[in-house]
């Protein structure tokens, strides 16, 4: 038998196992791909040379612009989480909507949607509105159910909306620009919006008591003042959201430096309501720093890995699965592609999903002639409920902590299952109707090409991210490309 | 004897904690300069490589130097569905199979392959292609240093373990991570 023909599932076998028992996912998986490459060249099915080249490799992750982006959007998100925003906001909305059945829940979907649209951190989203929402919608007489179900959901809707952080890094790991990425999320993420406000409008209907409207007597504001008040909180987001997001679509920065600056901005709006101080800063910064090298160390390991797994032809092994079970049309597969990363997400999170799994499937949605863009936004739509479901639902998770005792774990879970299933119609809807995501691209076709040698090339994609739109983008990444170019992974890989 | 090892265990600790802080120090650094250098091409055009790749100089130190204190904290991701049903006892086993197993050869081959790279960079005094650019050896030093320590905190974190097996030390096992929050 060939070794070659074992290797790839004895790989995938072995990974499944190392994971499930609970040992480190970044050491798992590069040490695997360590053992499995060293075996490989014993084997005679690469050269040594082929490992020899791993700090190239790692040094390629390190310089790509784009990861950059992991530090200041999660730095923004954890400042913006502490500065007070979304309290002016969500009181401001409350007020403004109070009046009618499911008032309040409209007024955290709207806020989850204007936090998603200036940063990218669920936490951030769920946290800052169950402490505020939450109290009111049990007092007013809420569902236990509803209320944690749409605070939960709207938090997550962030995950959709640009400036998303998953957006960026799946931009990264499908070879495509960022900027094309956002542009087809904001389809999407408008459906789901109107999905969600939809939804409350017919429960509203059906079981007004569940979601009543905020008594007059705390319906203090009127006229201006309420006005007042919504502009508060509506003012200084549209200024972060032209910070960050019209700088991106713009041209003016790429989405790194638009991170860095949604940084500054959120330094400053913490300032401006008297909430900046060093403690709430060092937490910030400590949490960031966790948080990315945690992401990057997968991504290292991930890296190793799939250069061993595509060197043994893992992805020829994938390929004739997803044939043998007939799921080589565009539209089976993606329907299987998205049960599957459904059913991962029960175990693994988005960063894991994105940097293990998509690189496996990335080449054959391509061979089979998918928009790599509307393949991501998929993708993305679909990970958002892992933060709605147990065992992890991190969404849950959050909003567990700051829920009160009299709030029952069960109706936390329970709340979320009508949410869970909003964002899978999303997904339904999405594999039927992908103009939703391809309608503003404009299709260069012929650029698809070149995207597709870079792919298969060099599969974690870490070098594979130039292809920024932004004009301005050009003389900023020289640096960041360098270290690829002069990579000989790449040249003996084409060879 | 065993209390020497966890003498060394803790002067490791208090290496990677230094290292931590440094990195921490970094994020808001390098946040300041990427937004300084995106406003000072727009505001007076000006534009520096050196300060260009100086952010992902900086970026390569978060993850690198801050790396091995993650370790130190358990705080690299793992799938916990199995592994917080195992005792306690059963957890320090299965560290420390990970931390010989897995973290170990690793973190050494990647000491072991960076380091003539980085020797290449230093003595032949490499710079970044780019017209100002940085020279290279600082950020390739950055490899085989991070891996290294991380080396190091892998023994650290091997020596907690077997003294807490052996009763004579009390250590928190359980991962107590903050998960990636988008």
């Amino acid at each position: 038998m060939n070794p070659i023909d074992v290797m790839a599932p004895a790989m995938f076998a072995a990974l499944v196992v190392f994971l499930l028992l609970g040992l480190p996912v970044a050491f798992s998986l590069a040490a695997l791909g360590l053992a499995s490459g060293l075996l490989a060249i014993e084997l005679g099915v690469f050269p040594p040379a082929f490992m020899a080249n791993l700090p190239y490799r790692i040094f390629g992750i390190l310089s790509n612009e784009l990861l950059l982006s992991i530090p200041f959007f999660t730095l923004m998100g954890a400042i913006l989480e502490r500065s007070g925003l979304a309290e002016d906001l969500l009181e401001g909305f409350a007020q403004l909507f109070g009046g009618i059945p499911g008032g309040i829940a409209y007024a955290v979907i709207v806020v989850g949607a204007i936090l998603g649209a200036i940063t990218g951190t669920v936490a951030a989203s769920v946290i800052a509105m169950g402490v505020i929402a939450l109290p009111i919608m049990m007092r007013v007489g809420y569902s236990h159910r509803m209320a944690t179900g749409v605070i939960a959901a709207s938090g997550t809707i962030t995950q959709v909306i640009p400036p998303s952080l998953v957006l960026i890094v799946l931009a990264d790991q499908l070879g495509r620009s960022v900027g094309d990425m956002y542009l087809g999320a904001i389809g999407p993420s408008i459906a789901q919006v109107l999905i969600f406000l939809l939804f409350i409008f017919v429960a509203s209907l059906i079981a007004p008591k569940s979601m009543p409207p905020l008594p007059e007597a705390e319906r203090t504001l009127k006229g201006v003042s309420l006005l007042l008040k919504v502009a508060k909180g509506v003012l200084p987001s549209l200024a972060l959201i032209f910070v960050v997001l019209g700088t991106i679509f713009m041209g003016l920065a790429t989405p790194t430096e638009a991170g860095a600056m949604g940084v500054v901005g959120a330094i400053a709006l913490a300032a401006a309501h008297r909430r900046l101080n060093w403690k709430m800063m060092r937490e910030g910064m400590e949490s960031t720093m966790s948080i990315t090298v945690m992401v990057i160390f997968i991504l290292i390991g991930a890296s190793v890995f799939t250069l061993v797994f595509q060197g043994v032809d893992g992805g020829l092994w994938i390929e004739h699965l997803f044939t043998r079970i007939g799921a080589d049309d565009p539209t089976t597969f993606l329907i299987v592609v998205n049960i599957l990363i459904f059913l991962l997400a029960f175990f693994l999170d988005f960063f894991e999903i994105a940097f293990i799994v998509i690189p496996l499937l990335a080449p054959m949605a391509d061979k089979l002639g998918i928009d790599l863009i509307w393949f991501g936004v998929l993708i993305c739509v679909n990970m958002q409920t892992s933060f709605m479901h147990p065992p992890f639902g991190f969404a849950l998770f959050y909003l567990r902590g700051i829920a009160p005792k009299s709030v029952a774990s069960k109706d936390i879970y329970l709340g979320a299952i009508p949410w869970v299933a909003l964002q899978l119609l999303l997904v339904g809807i999405l594999i039927f109707f992908p103009e939703l995501v391809t309608g503003l691209l404009d299709k260069p076709k012929n650029v698809d090409l070149q995207s597709i040698e870079i792919k298969l090339d060099d599969t974690n994609g870490a070098s594979g991210s130039e292809n920024s739109e932004n004009p301005f983008s050009e003389n900023n990444k020289k640096g960041a490309e360098s270290a690829p170019l002069d990579d000989p992974a790449d040249y003996f890989k084409k060879k | 004897m065993l209390s020497l090892f966890l003498s060394l265990s803790q002067r490791i600790d208090q290496v990677s904690r230094a290292a931590a802080r440094f990195a921490v120090a970094l994020v808001l650094i390098c946040a300041l300069v990427s937004a300084l250098n995106a406003l000072s091409r727009y505001l007076f055009d000006l534009s520096s490589n050196a300060w260009l790749e100086l952010q992902w100089y900086m970026f390569g130190g978060i993850v690198l130097l801050g790396a091995p204190h993650l370790l130190k904290t358990n705080g690299h991701i793992r799938v916990d569905i199995f592994y917080s049903k195992l005792t306690h006892r059963q957890q320090l086993w299965l560290d420390l199979a990970g931390l010989l197993v897995f973290l170990a050869p690793f973190s050494i081959y990647m000491v072991l392959t960076s380091w003539p790279w980085f020797l290449e960079a230093w003595t032949l005094q490499e710079t970044s292609p780019n017209a100002g650019g940085l020279l290279r050896w600082p950020v390739k030093l950055l490899l085989p240093l991070g891996f290294a320590l991380l080396t190091l905190q892998g023994v650290s974190e091997t020596i907690k373990r077997i003294a807490a097996l052996r009763g004579t030390l009390s250590l928190d096992s359980a991962p107590h991570y903050e998960r990636p929050l988008q």
